[in-house]
């Protein structure tokens, strides 16, 4: 397999805008390639949308738009976790040998689609994320007597860590007060523990070794990628305390890029809502089981902005096909010591959770200088 | 009669594969394990309250039916987990289904 790596990102900031997607599009692509003028836009050879809109063709419009005839374009979609799955399916092509630079761009709507999952009958009326996060806070809170106040230090942290983003949709600081008396969505739930659906857009450019090497001064390696994919619908999760597609595409994704978790200096992780963080701090691997709420206090305490630097989907917004490529920028920029106020100290390999329907299906992705 | 159907009438089945027996869930016309036809099965399902949280004083509950398959349903009483249950009512409104239990 030939080496695949970043040659080149773009990201605006996310917003509650009501534009059109091709606009939306469009927008983080000239970013990147503002950003990158030693890029000839016409060595591109596929480029790759990721999001849930409804409209069609966005590849070639996209191609189109930016003026370049690629050999490949088409859209990508798997609800939250389109962006790595993207990213995923360019560096195949690139591994492969079937392009040698692939522009992979996600974009989303505030009103995106994408939202609920509509095949998911076994969930009854109960079809919005609220619901299967609620039953994950419930059971996660019961099985470890994790008090509300504690969960919420999710929510804290990560609104601080948005603070120093300027791509961020909030740049407000939050007290646990705040969080435990925002606006009740259901008995386990509170508005400041989920993230918001929010319009937005972020490109990213891959490379063979030849390519990255020519147009990158720091370049970065994708050396790791695990994916598993359990199910579609809620109900057939196997634990409500855990998430074990995150377990298994972790233990690929390590195997592959021959690191283990404690080698890992930057996460950018799926908290769509609190209970998020700490199930995936322990499904990854970086906390014992019941323990995630305790490594969120002390990262926060210590102010470390090891997991979840740009904010976090919490923090920064999530417009679904946009998210794990923002989240694959943010562990780039932290490689390349390029992320200002968040810079965590020394990083050299990152690593990108990026999940979808409640944790039915989950990317993990291995970053390295 | 498809599942959609009954459901539709009020009447909460369980899809059985004609060949491998095995519960065919969610409702398809084919088996996901053999790839057999399904029929439906009707009776008074007793299930098990995984999970449970409440939105507005209202409960919604995680079942386990037939230790298979689970579902999110309404339950007018506060649920405890392990609690036994049946459907009470079922249907759809508005193209989604909707489960009652008791």
């Amino acid at each position: 397999m030939n080496k695949v790596g970043i040659v080149g990102y773009g990201i605006t900031p996310f917003t509650k805008d009501d534009k059109k997607i091709e606009s939306i599009l469009i927008d983080s692509v000239k970013e990147l390639f503002k950003n990158n003028s030693d890029i000839n836009r016409n060595d591109v050879d596929a480029v790759l949308v990721s999001t849930n809109n409804n409209s069609k063709y966005l590849s070639p419009i996209l191609s189109e738009m930016i003026g370049i005839q690629p050999k490949i374009a088409h859209s990508i979609e798997n609800l939250c976790n389109s962006g790595t799955n993207s990213i995923v399916s360019a560096y195949s092509y690139i591994a492969s040998g079937l392009a040698d630079m692939v522009l992979v761009s996600g974009a989303e709507r505030y009103d995106s689609p994408g939202s609920v999952l509509e095949w998911d009958v076994s969930r009854g009326e109960y079809k919005h994320p609220i619901f299967w996060s609620s039953i994950f806070t419930k059971s996660y809170k019961r099985k470890y007597n994790i008090s509300e106040e504690r969960l919420s230090m999710v929510s804290v942290k990560n609104h601080k860590q948005a603070k120093e983003n300027p791509n961020a949709l909030s740049n407000r600081v939050f007290t646990i007060g705040d969080v435990i008396n925002s606006k009740q969505l259901t008995d386990d739930l509170r508005l400041l523990d989920c993230s918001r659906p929010c319009t937005g857009s972020a490109s990213i450019i891959l490379g063979t070794e030849e390519k990255v090497k020519k147009l990158s001064k720091e370049p970065i390696w994708i050396t790791g990628i695990g994916q598993k994919t359990t199910s579609a619908g809620f109900t057939k999760n196997i634990s409500f305390t855990s998430m074990d597609s995150t377990k298994q595409a972790v233990d690929t994704a390590l195997k592959m890029s021959k690191k283990t978790i404690t080698n890992i200096d930057v996460v950018e992780l799926h908290d769509a809502f609190s209970v998020c963080e700490p199930l995936a701090l322990e499904s990854l691997g970086f906390s014992e089981d019941g323990t995630g709420v305790d490594l969120v206090k002390e990262l926060y305490d210590t102010n470390n902005f090891k997991i979840n630097p740009r904010g976090g989907l919490i923090g920064c917004g999530h417009p679904l096909g946009a998210t794990g490529i923002a989240q694959t920028i943010e562990i780039t920029q932290q490689l390349q010591s390029n992320a200002n106020k968040r810079q965590v100290d020394n990083a050299k390999v990152g690593l990108i959770h990026n999940m979808s329907a409640a944790a039915t299906s989950s990317t993990v992705l291995i970053l390295e200088k | 009669m498809s599942f959609e159907t009954k459901l539709n009438d009020g009447i909460f089945c369980i899809p059985k594969c004609d060949d491998c027996k095995k519960i065919v869930w969610p409702p398809a016309d084919l088996c996901n394990h053999c790839f057999g036809n399904v029929s439906l099965k009707e009776g008074e399902f007793e299930g098990k309250i995984i999970e449970f949280s409440s939105k507005e004083n209202l409960y919604f509950c995680l079942v386990e039916f037939e230790k298979t398959f689970r579902i999110i349903a309404t339950i007018l009483k506060t649920p405890d987990v392990g609690q036994s249950v049946k459907i009470s009512k079922c249907g759809i409104i508005g193209g989604d289904y909707f489960f009652e239990v008791n």
